[in-house]
């Protein structure tokens, strides 16, 4: 959810790795402030440029029962007045030196960010303290500022039929965790989020030592250490920061099944979740097979899945296998398959779930393993020309419950996945029982 | 804690601001060809970016979508490699190849390492010139061009697209229709077709290059007779120029979804025009991008009508058009319309404040520098530079034309440019209280 739509949002997180002579790792500092901020400095000093972003840990999955998409509806709020900002004052002082700025909540994290000049880090710095703490909200602003996440609402999930049905899966995968509400809310809660409920949570919340500063580009350790005392020091720490704790899965014992019909489907496709452990800090083995597993599997023209049903058959027009493992809680592992025309749903499904057992059972093709294992070393050397990529990957996992360490040795867990932990990952993950299969239809024809 | 943003602090803060310190070579290869080039030797790898002038209006007639789905096969099977041998080859080298089509441009982009850079040029030259088009190929991407066109007939967002493209350009222009074709036309593609749309767009003589990373100047030279030596010369004739004509109204385009989507415009104006400065300016001003401007101010942050609003400049290689976008529930979008009409009357009658433009100024001067991080999106401006034939100092030179806009230019601009009276919307939903009126 991002308070302002882009026409391309560039949150490519991707895998990454060791090469031995170029670790995008080693431009990164880390400290933590007096008051328990965390900061994480990523140099590039190619142009006189910086990003500057400040990530809550705090995001829809931290949210009152009831109160659906108040982490999302607070985030467009910050852009409000404060002590000493006019409402919108903070974006024009960004504009005006030439920045932009925007922010985006997810289930686990909040973040604001600017790119300015280099120069200008003070000043952004200046005012992202202001407004840690000091918003200054009226009833109009509730009034007008939920019609415009209602309207977000609409364009995002409304509006379109996928949308409306990834609610559905994810609400059926997840039994009893916050993952299965939407992050911009339900509609129904969203249109009674009150001035109150915004800030409640602010002030739960919104304190130095929930946040951590993550600051990429054209500057140092030092003068971020020093602008950051400046800035963010004087600011308390909340001694009254609860410890984050949502209601957790139970075991899954139920395969479920949820089909969508909507008029305006065009293209009829199949989804398939798995509920699947996420990184943990210090323990992230588990997940670094599975990140491989979705290569092999569904990583484009090369992968088993896409060899099984779109070469050896025509089954499929399209097919993926995702996992992102950077989350909080236990989050999926994912499959999608589009049928070609003239193959059902139910032909699809059948397909995929022989690959997936034909996959276990074949073993896992060493070239593509090493192929795989090669674009993640060179992803190293690549995300040294993209110092705001590696800086987000920091700032969403230090809002995961990961620390800088772990994100250093990502990299080298995921070259030192053998075979056998990626046949034990799949063995692992493809339980039907934890599982939602979603078909998403055109509506029904009317009856003659 | 408190906090004093003074005065003082903000006129400090505005002082100067960055620029880009680009530094661009012109080679020419020993075969002729041309590339910019910004050697970045800091990090072992190349971002390559490559233009074919012409793009998807090089279709020929009846044969809509053939450049489209040969794009899309040019990574599908090359020289001696199928399409998986191809991937694989690819994959290996941990190389990146990207191609894509718009009307006016065939878009190469290409990032590979150092280390094994021969091979990988090696690779994207046979998908270049040696493409094998194989029958499995062409069938498999043809069901997902076609899967991609059934999804659009039902996307709200294309059918404003559509409708306001042929409005704008006409049917017979191929601006007037979509890239990808219809479902008949692609069905219809033979592989003679794609034949010929490869032999009529990737031409030698209308391209444009850009290079940027780990290569010195002798090294491209050889890469590029490499890469693109074997290529033909003189593609298909390019479009003739449009004259673009929208007459002020409402095209409803009836489908059932709670919000209603909206593309708004009309004529523009051409990106050489000496105004074009002054247009782009006053765009800022009125609706591109920020929470500041005028169109986000008065349809979202005091309404809350939409989650967003904005207005841009699109000129093509053969027409100009002034365009805009907004999406409002279907009870809100009559409003929303509205207040987008007014706005657009308010700055063709009184231009912007002195504040607006100075504001306007500050940012676009500042952001310009932004502009250049990574390999890759420099490469592409370099190649976006030469397709709009700018010099190659136009760097240094770029923030001196945005300041030189006078108040008196924006003015007179201000009155020439923005149309009230043609300002055309085209909605897609089920909008209260609007129907189709006047106009085309």
């Amino acid at each position: 959810m991002l308070r302002q739509p882009l026409l391309a949002l560039a949150v490519t997180i991707s895998a990454t790795a060791v090469a031995v002579t170029a670790k995008a790792n080693d431009l990164v500092t880390n400290f933590t402030l007096d008051n328990g901020m965390d900061v994480v400095v990523v140099e590039d000093h190619r142009a006189p440029v910086v990003q500057h972003m400040v990530w809550y840990r705090a995001g829809s999955a931290d949210e009152p029962v009831g109160q659906s998409g108040v982490a999302h509806f607070l985030e467009h709020l910050l852009f409000k007045a404060t002590d000493t900002l006019e409402a919108g004052e903070f974006s024009s002082v960004v504009a005006a030196n030439g920045g932009r700025d925007n922010a985006f909540t997810s289930y686990d994290y909040t973040a604001y960010f600017q790119r300015v000049a280099a120069d200008r880090l003070g000043l952004m710095m200046q005012m992202e303290a202001d407004r840690m703490k000091n918003i200054r909200l009226t009833e109009a602003d509730i009034l007008t500022e939920r019609d415009v996440i209602l309207e977000e609402r609409n364009q995002r999930t409304e509006n379109n039929p996928r949308a409306l049905f990834g609610e559905q899966l994810n609400a059926a995968q997840y039994l009893n965790h916050r993952y299965g509400v939407p992050i911009i809310g339900w509609r129904h809660e969203m249109e009674t989020l009150s001035l109150e409920d915004a800030l409640d949570f602010y002030g739960i919340h919104y304190s130095p030592n929930n946040a951590i500063l993550v600051v990429s580009g054209d500057v140092t350790p030092d003068e971020v250490r020093a602008l950051a005392n400046k800035h963010y020091g004087p600011i308390p720490a909340n001694p009254d920061l609860p410890e984050r704790f949502r209601s957790q899965e139970p075991p899954q014992n139920a395969e479920r099944r949820v089909i969508f019909r909507d008029p305006r489907v065009a293209t009829e496709y199949l989804s398939r979740s798995y509920i699947a452990p996420e990184r943990d800090a210090g323990a992230q083995e588990k997940a670094a097979a599975l990140r491989i597993l979705a290569e092999l599997l569904g990583g484009g023209t090369t992968s088993y899945l896409t060899e099984k049903l779109q070469f050896d058959t025509q089954t499929a027009v399209y097919n993926g296998a995702f996992y992102g493992g950077t989350s909080l809680d236990d989050t999926t592992f994912d499959l999608i398959i589009v049928p070609q025309p003239g193959v059902t749903l139910e032909d699809a499904e059948a397909a995929l779930d022989a690959a997936i057992v034909s996959f276990i059972e074949d073993g896992v093709d060493v070239d593509a393993l090493e192929r795989i294992k090669m674009q993640v070393r060179a992803s190293e050397i690549y995300a040294r020309d993209n110092a705001d990529g590696v800086a987000r990957r920091y700032g969403q996992a230090l809002t995961t419950g990961l620390t800088v360490a772990d994100v250093n040795e990502w990299p080298e867990l995921l070259q030192a996945v053998t075979e056998e932990d990626i046949l034990n990952a799949a063995r692992a993950v493809f339980r039907k029982e934890t599982s939602v299969t979603g078909y998403l239809k055109k509506a029904l024809e009317a009856t003659q | 804690m408190m906090m004093r943003i003074t005065a003082a602090v903000f006129a400090m803060a505005l002082a100067i601001p960055a620029t880009a310190d680009v530094d661009i070579q012109e080679i020419t290869s020993p075969g002729g060809l041309t590339s910019w080039l910004v050697e970045e030797p800091a990090i072992p790898f190349i971002a390559l970016e490559v233009r074919f002038k012409g793009g998807g209006s090089l279709d020929l007639p009846g044969k809509r979508g053939a450049i489209s789905l040969m794009t899309s096969l040019l990574e599908e099977g090359a020289a001696d490699l199928d399409a998986r041998g191809f991937a694989r080859a690819k994959e290996g080298m941990a190389a990146s190849f990207g191609y894509s089509v718009s009307d006016d441009g065939l878009t190469v982009t290409a990032r590979f390492l150092t280390e094994n850079s021969d091979d990988a040029v090696d690779l994207l030259r046979n998908s270049l010139v040696a493409p094998r088009f194989d029958e499995e190929a062409v069938e498999r991407v043809r069901q997902q061009l076609l899967s991609n066109i059934r999804s659009d007939d039902k996307d709200p967002d294309t059918l404003a697209r559509r409708a306001f493209d042929v409005m704008a350009y006409g049917a017979e222009h191929p601006y007037g229709s979509s890239i990808d074709g219809t479902a008949e036309s692609i069905t219809g593609l033979t592989r003679d077709d794609l034949i010929t749309a490869h032999r009529n767009l990737l031409v030698k003589d209308r391209v444009d290059i850009g290079v940027v990373g780990d290569i010195d100047p002798e090294a491209l030279g050889a890469m590029l007779d490499k890469l693109l030596g074997d290529l033909p010369t003189g593609g298909a004739a390019l479009p003739s120029k449009v004259d673009v004509s929208i007459k002020g109204g409402v095209t409803v385009v009836p489908y059932d979804t709670p919000q209603s989507v909206a593309i708004f415009g009309h004529s523009g104006i051409d990106r050489d025009d000496d105004d074009f400065f002054a247009a782009f300016l006053l765009n800022h001003v009125l609706g591109a991008g920020g929470f500041e401007s005028r169109l986000m101010t008065e349809v979202r942050e005091k309404r809350g009508l939409t989650y967003g609003v904005y207005s841009y400049l699109a000129p093509k290689d053969f027409a100009a058009t002034y365009q805009g976008s907004v999406a409002s529930q279907n009870d809100r979008i009559g409003e929303a319309i509205t207040v987008i009409g007014d706005e657009w009357r308010k700055i063709a009658t009184d231009g912007v404040t002195a504040k607006e433009l100075a504001d306007a100024k500050l940012f676009l001067t500042g952001a310009y520098p932004l502009r250049f991080d990574g390999n890759s999106n420099i490469a592409s401006i370099l190649v976006g530079m030469q397709s709009q034939d700018l010099p190659i100092d136009y760097i240094a030179t770029r923030n001196d034309k945005v300041n030189a806009v006078t108040m008196e230019d924006v003015t007179r601009v201000a009155k020439r440019i923005y149309q009230p009276e043609n300002l055309h919307f085209v909605v897609v939903g089920k909008p209260v209280g609007l129907s189709t009126s006047a106009g085309n």
